[in-house]
């Protein structure tokens, strides 16, 4: 029984540091690339994997309690949120005239 | 405080997070549209969010939790609120229901 929780806690800790480095990751992107279609893919790193990573990391951690219920809210929020926000951005983007950056660098068969 | 391994695992995700924040700031400051920046603030309340849940159990006071929730939501509505303010100019139902006679 030990050993078990010693596991879970250990699967807590990976979860957590995996998740810190894919909002680490989702921010260099959102700050490196090029576009802002590109930056708006990079974004969403940060809304599913992060928050999904993190917040089960957190709610493994906690075990189970009124804590966890509130980290599953705030993760069903996120994730209905998120998405939503996002298509906002994109198609006000796309509304005002926007449009993807392409054949940048005029090789062959990349673009038409 | 920083004395077991949980305290060092929430730190690093604690300093993960802040380094992240720092990024999306430089890209809200260089960005070139306003969508990169309304997309910016979109990620930097994300990252906030999940900021004050971590530090929540670094300091092992997992209450401000609610605070984190609270930002979720406010987040989301200021969002569309700014949104809707760079399209239409303005917050209320005037000006969108004379756009939508034309």
């Amino acid at each position: 029984m030990n050993i078990f929780l010693d596991l879970l806690q250990v699967i807590a800790w990976i979860c957590i540091f995996s998740g810190g480095i894919l909002v680490i990751i989702g921010a260099l992107g959102s700050l490196r690339f090029p576009d802002f279609w590109s930056r708006l893919h990079a974004a969403s790193v940060t809304d599913s994997g992060g928050v999904i990573l993190l917040l089960l990391g957190m709610g493994i951690h906690s075990g189970f309690n009124l804590i966890t219920f509130k980290l599953l809210l705030i993760g069903v929020f996120l994730f209905i949120t998120g998405p939503t926000s996002s298509h906002a951005v994109a198609n006000a983007a796309w509304v005002s005239g926007i449009k993807p950056l392409r054949n940048k660098h005029k090789k062959p068969g990349i673009d038409k | 405080m920083i004395s077991t391994i949980p305290h060092f695992v929430f730190l690093i995700a604690l300093l993960m997070l802040f380094i992240a924040m720092v990024l999306v700031l430089l890209r809200l400051y260089k960005g070139p549209t306003l969508y990169d920046r309304v997309l910016s603030t979109n990620s930097f309340g994300t990252q906030t969010v999940l900021f004050i849940g971590v530090l929540g159990f670094l300091c092992e006071r997992p209450d401000f939790l609610d605070i984190a929730l609270l930002y979720a939501l406010i987040n989301f509505v200021s969002t569309i609120a700014i949104l809707k303010f760079f399209r239409y100019r303005a917050i209320g139902d005037i000006l969108i229901e004379r756009e939508a006679k034309k």
